[in-house]
C-alpha cells in the first residue's frame, strides 16, 4: 500500500500536468453539485436590453442574444453534460464489462455473438450511428444517452475480454476454481476485481469523449433543446454569431467544454502511469 | 600491426536512477588478421564496449574518457562523416538475433545492395550482382532466389549467414561477432563459427569475438580479454589465460565451464553477482567476490601489471 | 502483382459480413423509427384510410422477412426512398453531394498526414527536445478539441480579424463559375477545365473546413507514429543499418520510418471513424453542401429516409475506408501479402 502510494507520488511528481488534471476534476464536480447555487445570475432569464454585451465586470462571459449571462449559463450546463456522459459511460461499463468478461471466460458462442455484435457497432463511423441511433429512437436527451452508450460499449468489451483472458489461467483464480467456487463467484468476487483498474483507465478516457460526443449531438440539434443551458448547444447558438464578431458567446462555452475534456484526458493517461507505469508514452 | 586499440576508455549512461559506469579504464588493442575474443557474464560490458568502438552507443550514454583508434584514427573524435563511411566498410557487426537484426519489410539482397550503394559505389545492376555473389560466398543455397526472400521466411542461420554477407559486403578489416551464434542450434553455430573463420583468414580480417561462452572463445581465439563490471580485468594469448590464469576471476570463470575430464556436478559457480555499477565503487569491482581480498585491494588505483610480455592482469594480489 | 490482386480479393470477401450487418442495422433503425411510420409518412392531414394505403405501399402491412427481403431489393436496385424536403430521390441527393464530403475529409486527411508523420517522427528522433514536448501537447489537446469549436475559433481568426480566408458559406462563392462537372471535386475539375480563378476559389473556400478537419485527426496520427517510431529507432534492425554506416535518410525512412508505419497505418481505420464523424460537424459550421449537412437538415425537419440513406453511405464508405487501409498495409508488409 506504501509501495502504491509512493508510486502515485512519483507520477505525481513527474508529471505534475496529473495534478492539476485532478484539481480540474474536482472544479467540474463542484459546478455539477452546486452550479445552479453558484452562479451569479439566472441561466434562463432574458435581458434583451443587455443582449449580445461583451465580457464586463457585470458579465465575466459577456451576454448571448437574449440577454442571458454566459458565465450563468456556462455553469449550470455543467451538470447536464456531465450527467449525460456519465450515464453514458456507467451504462456501457455495466454492459460492456459483463459482456466482455463473459465472453473472455465462457469462450465458444457467448463469445461468437458478442463479437459479432461489437464488430456490427464497430463497422458504422461512430458518431454516424449514434446520430442514427438518436434519430431512431427519439430526439431526446434519454436517447443521447443510450446513443453515446451504445458507441462506448466495444470498446469495454474489447477491453474486459483482453483483461479476462490474460488472467483465466492466472494461480489467483485457479485458487479460487479449488476452493470450490462456481463461475459467478469466481467472476464477480476474483475476476472482476483484479481487471478494475485498468478499466477505470477505460472510464476516464472516455468520460472526455462521451462530453465530446453528447456536446456534438446537441451542435447539429438533436437531444437538448433551447433554451436549455448546455455547452454544444451554447456553441451552436454562438455559431452565426462568430461571422459578425460576437465572439464571446461561443468561445466560453466551447472553451470550457474542450477544458473538461481536457481534463479527462490527462487524468486518463495520469490514471494509467499510477496503475501500469510500462504503459508510459 | 595495430589495426585498433582502445586506450583507457571509460563510458557511462545517464539514467533516472543516477549514472551506471558501464566501462573504465578499458585498454585493449588489436593487430590486423588476429581474433580477440572478449569474454565475461551477461552485464560485464562487452556488448557496452563494442558498440562504443562502431560508435553506435544507446543515446543515454556518455564517453567519459580514453580514446578509440582505427588505423591511427581516433574515432571518438572523429567527424560524423568519416565515421559514417568507415562503418560497414572498414569496419563491420554482427549481432546476436539475426532474425530481428535484419530489416523485417526488405528483401534481403536489398539490404545488402544498401550497404554496397553506400561505400562501394557500385551501380544499382552492379550491387545486385554483388550481392548474390556475396550470399553465394556465405554458403547459401540458391543465393538468386534467396535474395528475393524476407528474413521471415529463412531460419536463424539463414539469416545470421546473410547478416555475415552483409557486414563482409564491403571487405572491412575488422569484424566484431556479438554472440553470433546465440539462439541458434548447436550444428548451426558451428557452422556459423566455422564460416567467419575461414572468411577471416582468407581476407586477412580481424575479428573481435564477443561472448560468455569461454568454450567457444577457447576454440576460436588467439587472445582472449577477460571483462568484469566494466573493467577489462586480464588479456593473454588464449593457451596461456587457459594453462596459467593471473586473475581470480579469470580462474573462477574457466572453473564454470564445462569441459572434457570434469563432472557438471564438479563445476563452480562464481559467487555473489555483479556490482551495481551506480555510485561509489571501490578499486577493484571484483573485490567483493574476491576469495584473495585484503587490505592492499583497496588501497591505491587498480595496478595493470604485465606479467609477461603479452599477458596483463589487473588484480594487486594476482595468482 | 497476383499476390496483391489476391489479397484484394481476399479483403473484398472478409469485408463482406461488415456490410451485411450494416445493412440490417440500418433496417432495424428504419423499423425502429418511433410511431407508426405509416401515419408519418402520410402527413399529420391524412385521414385512416390514407394512413392504411401509405402502409400498402410502403410495404409495411407485411411480415419482417418480407419487409426485409424488399427493402434489399430496393437497395439492390440503389433505391432509398424519397427525401420530404427536397422531394428529390434520396440516391440521387446524395449522389449529388458525395463529392463535396469527399473532397472535405480527404484534404483533411491528407493535410493530416502530411502534417503528423514529420512531427511524429522529429519528435522520436529529438525525444525530451521542445519539439518533443510540444507534439505531445499537440496530441493531447487534439483529441480534446471539438472540432465544431475549432472550426468556429478558425472562422473567427481568419475571416472575421484577419480578413485571409473568405465567408464560411459552401464550396464556392457567388462569384465563381462551376466548372463542368467530371469527378465532382472542385479543385480537380477547375483545374481539368483550365480556370485558375476558380481553382484558386475553392482552394481558398476548402482551406479551412479542411484545417479544421486535419488538426482534429493531427492528435491521434502523430501520436501513433511517435511511439512506433520510438519503439522502432531502438529496434536491433535499425542499429544493424546504423552499424553498417548507412546515411542517415536511408537510416530514418527506409530502415525505420516504413517499419513505423505499419501500426500507423492500422490506427487509419479508427482515425476513419472520427473523421467521417467529424466531417458531419465541420460541414455543419462551415455550410458545406456535403452529404453531412444533408443529414442534419433532414433530421431537425424528422425526414428519416434522407437520414437512413446517409447512414448507409457513411457505413459502406468506411467498410471502403478499412478495406483500402487493409490493402495498404498488405502492400508494405510482405509478411501479410505472403500469407495470403
Amino acid at each position: 500500500m506504501t509501495a502504491t502510494l509512493r508510486h502515485i507520488r512519483y507520477v505525481l511528481a513527474e508529471n505534475p500536468v496529473t495534478g492539476v488534471a485532478f484539481g480540474g476534476f474536482l472544479l467540474i464536480l463542484l459546478l455539477a453539485l452546486a452550479g445552479p447555487a453558484l452562479a451569479p445570475y439566472d441561466p434562463l432569464a432574458s435581458d434583451t436590453a443587455a443582449a449580445l454585451q461583451p465580457p464586463s465586470w457585470a458579465h465575466w462571459f459577456g451576454t448571448d442574444h437574449l440577454g442571458r449571462d454566459i458565465l450563468s449559463r456556462v455553469m449550470v450546463a455543467t451538470r447536464l453534460d456531465v450527467q449525460i456522459s456519465l450515464a453514458a459511460v456507467a451504462l456501457s461499463f455495466a454492459f460492456g464489462s459483463v459482456a466482455g468478461v463473459c465472453a473472455g471466460w465462457f469462450g465458444g458462442t457467448v463469445e461468437r455473438v458478442l463479437s459479432r455484435l461489437v464488430d456490427t457497432i464497430m463497422a458504422f463511423p461512430l458518431f454516424v450511428l449514434a446520430m442514427g441511433v438518436v434519430a431512431a429512437l427519439g430526439n431526446t436527451v434519454g436517447n443521447i444517452v443510450v446513443a453515446t452508450a451504445i458507441i462506448n460499449f466495444p470498446f469495454y468489451v474489447r477491453m474486459a475480454r483482453a483483461e479476462t483472458n490474460a488472467r483465466r489461467e492466472a494461480g489467483f483464480i485457479e485458487a479460487a476454481r479449488l476452493g470450490g467456487n462456481g463461475d459467478a463467484r469466481i467472476l464477480g468476487f476474483h475476476l472482476f476485481p483484479n481487471i478494475l483498474p485498468p478499466m477505470m483507465v477505460q472510464v476516464s478516457l472516455n468520460m472526455g469523449y462521451a462530453i465530446l460526443n453528447a456536446a456534438g449531438l446537441s451542435f447539429i440539434g438533436l437531444g437538448v433543446r433551447p433554451p436549455t443551458p448546455e455547452w454544444g448547444i451554447m456553441v451552436a447558438e454562438g455559431a452565426s454569431y462568430i461571422v459578425s464578431g460576437e465572439w464571446w458567446v461561443a468561445l466560453f462555452p466551447g472553451t470550457v467544454l474542450m477544458l473538461a475534456v481536457f481534463c479527462f484526458n490527462l487524468l486518463g493517461d495520469g490514471l494509467r502511469d499510477i496503475i501500469d507505469p510500462r504503459r508510459r508514452t | 600491426m595495430t589495426l585498433l586499440s582502445v586506450e583507457n576508455l571509460s563510458l557511462a549512461f545517464r539514467t533516472r536512477a543516477g549514472t551506471v559506469r558501464a566501462l573504465e579504464g578499458v585498454t585493449l588493442d588489436l593487430a590486423k588478421g588476429e581474433t580477440l575474443g572478449i569474454v565475461g557474464e551477461s552485464g560485464s560490458g562487452k556488448s557496452v564496449l563494442s558498440f562504443a568502438i562502431m560508435g553506435i552507443s544507446d543515446p543515454a550514454a556518455r564517453i567519459a574518457g580514453g580514446a578509440v583508434r582505427f588505423e591511427g584514427l581516433d574515432l571518438l573524435t572523429a567527424p560524423a562523416r568519416d565515421l559514417d563511411a568507415l562503418r560497414g566498410a572498414e569496419m563491420a557487426m554482427i549481432f546476436q538475433n539475426p532474425r530481428v537484426a535484419l530489416n523485417p519489410i526488405r528483401p534481403v539482397g536489398k539490404q545488402i545492395e544498401d550497404v554496397l550503394l553506400r561505400h562501394a559505389g557500385l551501380t544499382r545492376a552492379e550491387a545486385r550482382v554483388k550481392a548474390v555473389e556475396m550470399l553465394a560466398r556465405v554458403r547459401i543455397p540458391d543465393p538468386e532466389r534467396r535474395a528475393k526472400a524476407y528474413p521471415f521466411e529463412m531460419s536463424g542461420g539463414m539469416c545470421q549467414r546473410v547478416m555475415i554477407a552483409l557486414a563482409l559486403a564491403c571487405a572491412p578489416k575488422l569484424l566484431i561477432a556479438d554472440e553470433p551464434t546465440t539462439g541458434l542450434d548447436v550444428t548451426t553455430q558451428a557452422a556459423i563459427m566455422d564460416l567467419v573463420g575461414d572468411l577471416a583468414r582468407e581476407s586477412r580480417m580481424a575479428v573481435i569475438l564477443i561472448t560468455h561462452d569461454l568454450g567457444l572463445a577457447a576454440e576460436r581465439c588467439d587472445r582472449i580479454a577477460v571483462m568484469h563490471a566494466g573493467h577489462v580485468v586480464e588479456v593473454a594469448p588464449t593457451a596461456d589465460l587457459f594453462t596459467a590464469p593471473r586473475h581470480p576471476y579469470t580462474r573462477r570463470l574457466i572453473a564454470t565451464t564445462p569441459r572434457p575430464g570434469v563432472a557438471l556436478a564438479d563445476l563452480e559457480p562464481i559467487p555473489g553477482s555483479l556490482p551495481d555499477l551506480r555510485g561509489d565503487l571501490p578499486p577493484c569491482r571484483y573485490a567483493a567476490r574476491c576469495e584473495r581480498v585484503d587490505a592492499a585491494c583497496g588501497a591505491g588505483p587498480l595496478p595493470r601489471l604485465a606479467v609477461r610480455p603479452n599477458h596483463l592482469v589487473a588484480c594487486a594480489r594476482p595468482l | 502483382m497476383p499476390r496483391t490482386l489476391r489479397l484484394i480479393l481476399r479483403r473484398l470477401l472478409s469485408a463482406l459480413p461488415s456490410v451485411a450487418a450494416v445493412v440490417v442495422v440500418t433496417f432495424v433503425l428504419t423499423r425502429a423509427l418511433p410511431g407508426d411510420p405509416a401515419a408519418y409518412f402520410a402527413g399529420p392531414a391524412a385521414t385512416p384510410q390514407a394512413v392504411e394505403e401509405v402502409r400498402k405501399r410502403l410495404g409495411l402491412d407485411r411480415s419482417l422477412p418480407e419487409q426485409f427481403l424488399s427493402y434489399l431489393g430496393e437497395l439492390a436496385r440503389g433505391e432509398m426512398g424519397t427525401s420530404l424536403t427536397t422531394g428529390q430521390p434520396v440516391r440521387d441527393d446524395i449522389l449529388a453531394r458525395l463529392p463535396a464530403s469527399l473532397e472535405l475529409t480527404l484534404a483533411g486527411l491528407l493535410l493530416a498526414v502530411t502534417v503528423a508523420i514529420p512531427l511524429g517522427v522529429a519528435a522520436a528522433t529529438r525525444p525530451g527536445s521542445w519539439i518533443d514536448h510540444s507534439a505531445r501537447v499537440v496530441s493531447t489537446a487534439g483529441v480534446s478539441l471539438p472540432v465544431f469549436f475549432t472550426g468556429l475559433l478558425l472562422v473567427y481568426v481568419f475571416y472575421y480579424l484577419l480578413g485571409w480566408a473568405p465567408a464560411p458559406m459552401g464550396r464556392l462563392d457567388l462569384f465563381a463559375t462551376t466548372p463542368p462537372t467530371v469527378t465532382g471535386f472542385l479543385l480537380i475539375d477547375s483545374l481539368l477545365a483550365g480556370e485558375g480563378a476558380t481553382f484558386r476559389a475553392a482552394a481558398a473556400q476548402l482551406a479551412l473546413p479542411a484545417l479544421t478537419l486535419g488538426l482534429f485527426s493531427v492528435a491521434p496520427l502523430a501520436r501513433m507514429t511517435r511511439a512506433s517510431m520510438l519503439g522502432v529507432l531502438s529496434s536491433d534492425f535499425v542499429r544493424t543499418a546504423r552499424a553498417s554506416g548507412l546515411s542517415r535518410s536511408t537510416v530514418l525512412v527506409t530502415y525505420a520510418l516504413r517499419n513505423a508505419l505499419l501500426p500507423v497505418v492500422t490506427t487509419l481505420g479508427m482515425v476513419f471513424s472520427f473523421l467521417l464523424g467529424a466531417n458531419v460537424l465541420v460541414e455543419k459550421v462551415f455550410s458545406w453542401p456535403g452529404i453531412g449537412s444533408y443529414a442534419i437538415e433532414a433530421l431537425v425537419a424528422s425526414d428519416y429516409a434522407p437520414v437512413q440513406g446517409f447512414i448507409l453511405t457513411m457505413a459502406v464508405m468506411y467498410v471502403g475506408l478499412n478495406l483500402l487501409v487493409d490493402v495498404l498495409y498488405g502492400i508494405i508488409d510482405p509478411r501479410v501479402r505472403i500469407e495470403a
